[in-house]
Order: C-alpha cells, then structure tokens, then sequence
C-alpha cells in the first residue's frame, strides 16, 4: 500500500478524516487571523523597517506552528490512546500490533502535523509579499497592504471551504468569515489609534 | 497432498474497516481466494461475523495472522473441507 493509500486508510479506520479537516482549517483561520493583526498593528504604528517586521511575524508564525503541533500530537495522543483501550476492551483482545494499534499511534503525529503546518503555511503565504520586498524589488503598492488583500483572500476561502463542507451558501460563508476579519480589524484599529 | 478448499471461520471485528474493506483485505491474502462475509451481529463497538473462504489451496495460518493484523479476533472455526490430492493424476 502506498503512503497516500495508507494515510486514507489509517484515516477511515479511526473515522478521522472531520478531525483533520477541523483541525486544518480552525488553525489555517488562527494564522491568516494572526497575521492579519500582526501586519495591521505594524500598519497603524510608525514607519518600521520590513525587516523587523518579517521577523516578527515569522516568530508568531514559527511559534503557531509549534503550538499548533504539540497541543494537537497532546490532545490527540491521549485521545487515541483511550478510543483503542476502549476497542481493546470489547474486543477483549490485544490490539497493539494491529492496523488499529499502528492508526492510534500515527494519527495524532499526522493530525499535529496539519495542526502545526496549516497556520505556517498560511502565514508563510500572507508574508509573501514581504519577503520580495525585502529581497529588494520594489512593489507598486506597500507590501503590508497586499499582505493584507492575501490575509483577506485565505480568509474568504477558509470561508468558502466551510460553506462547502456544510453545504450551505460557499459565498455566504466567505462573507461571513470575512466580517470576522473585519472586525478584527477594527477592534485592531481602535485599540492602536488610542 | 491435504488441501483445505473452504473453511468457515466465526470473527469477531471492529466497525472498522468495514465489511467491504474487510473482505477485501482477507482476499488478498491469497491468489485465488473467494471470500463470502456475513454480519450475524452488531454491537456498539464490534461486529461478529461468519466468514466463510474458498481457494484452491487455502493457508490458514495467513488468514488467521491477516484477520488479527487488521484488528478481528478469530473465535473458531465452524465448518472446514479437506481434500487429499494424492490421489489425483
């Protein structure tokens, strides 16, 4: 079997598919919020160097990351650990050396891996335009404000993704989260202008 | 030669994999192998089932390590058929 055939598999059999996409997209949405804030404060402050702010939005970003994939390969460890006693129990057998032994101890590493790299990647992809700023070309418009335009953008399509996933309006659900970045952003902007 | 051609096993399993998955997984354990499944009962947890392999030469002991590989549990063996294929040209 295949690692992507097997990863399904291990998937299926501890029903963790809701799990990891719950996870994906809970954090995904903490980044994208994270960096907003971050690069909105940075906005509303005096002129500071690219560099420092790339650096401390990289730090929040490395920092959700590890976060992200501790509290999750924790929390999931633990969970796992008690579903398959419990298996074990009804079974009235060792599961140990089995599929269902094998899935509980690669599950929680699996779903701390998308818990860790969801709001890395997301925020590594808001800092885009920073990083080409620092590496000397010259944008037409302020890297933090297309930083801003992408943190919006992942934003809305988290949104849409959750729209998708209940089956309900994926428009109505991007505005949705958008509004949620919104008022961050104003609470962002009251909060510093003070 | 003594060659099992069926046997009828009865397993207790989790919900998971599915019967489907299952059956699958225990075909595979063999070039020729036929599998029937049967879910007798359901519990919250488990799912007892009567299992039921054709082949023309079936090797019990890798059936019995697959079921127990993909978490069943083997509680007997309720039916077998033996051929002897000495006999045969």
């Amino acid at each position: 079997m295949d690692l992507f055939h097997q990863v399904k598999f291990i998937l299926r059999l501890t029903r963790s598919h809701d799990i990891v996409r719950r996870y994906f997209i809970v954090n995904g949405f903490d980044g994208a919020l994270t960096m907003l804030g971050l690069i909105m404060g940075f906005l509303f402050s005096d002129t500071i160097e690219i560099t420092v702010i790339l650096n401390a939005c990289l730090g929040a970003a490395i920092a959700l990351g590890m976060s992200g994939m501790s509290s999750a390969y924790v929390s999931e460890s633990a969970e796992r650990h008690r579903e398959l006693g419990k298996l074990e129990e009804a079974m009235i057998s060792d599961l140990h050396d089995s599929a269902h032994g094998e899935a509980a101890r690669s599950v929680p590493w699996l779903i701390a891996l998308v818990n860790g790299f969801a709001p890395l990647i997301i925020s590594l992809l808001i800092l885009i335009p920073l990083f080409i700023s620092k590496s000397g070309i010259v944008l037409p418009v302020s890297p933090l404000y297309i930083a801003i335009l992408i943190a919006l953008f992942l934003i809305f399509l988290l949104g849409v993704i959750l729209g998708r996933i209940a089956d309900i309006s994926w428009f109505r659900s991007g505005i949705q989260t958008l509004l949620v970045a919104s008022i961050t952003a104003l609470l962002i902007y009251l909060f510093t202008s003070m | 030669m003594l060659a099992v051609k069926r046997i009828i096993l009865d397993v207790l399993k989790p919900h998971q994999p599915n019967a489907l998955e299952f059956c699958k997984v225990i075909a595979k354990a063999g070039s020729d192998y036929r599998v029937r499944l049967t879910v007798l009962e359901v519990d919250e947890n488990t799912e007892t089932l009567q299992l039921e392999v054709t082949g023309s030469d079936i090797d019990f002991e890798v059936i019995q390590s697959t079921i127990s590989d993909i978490g069943g549990s083997l509680h007997s063996i309720d039916e077998v058929e033996v051929q002897n294929e000495s006999d045969l040209g």
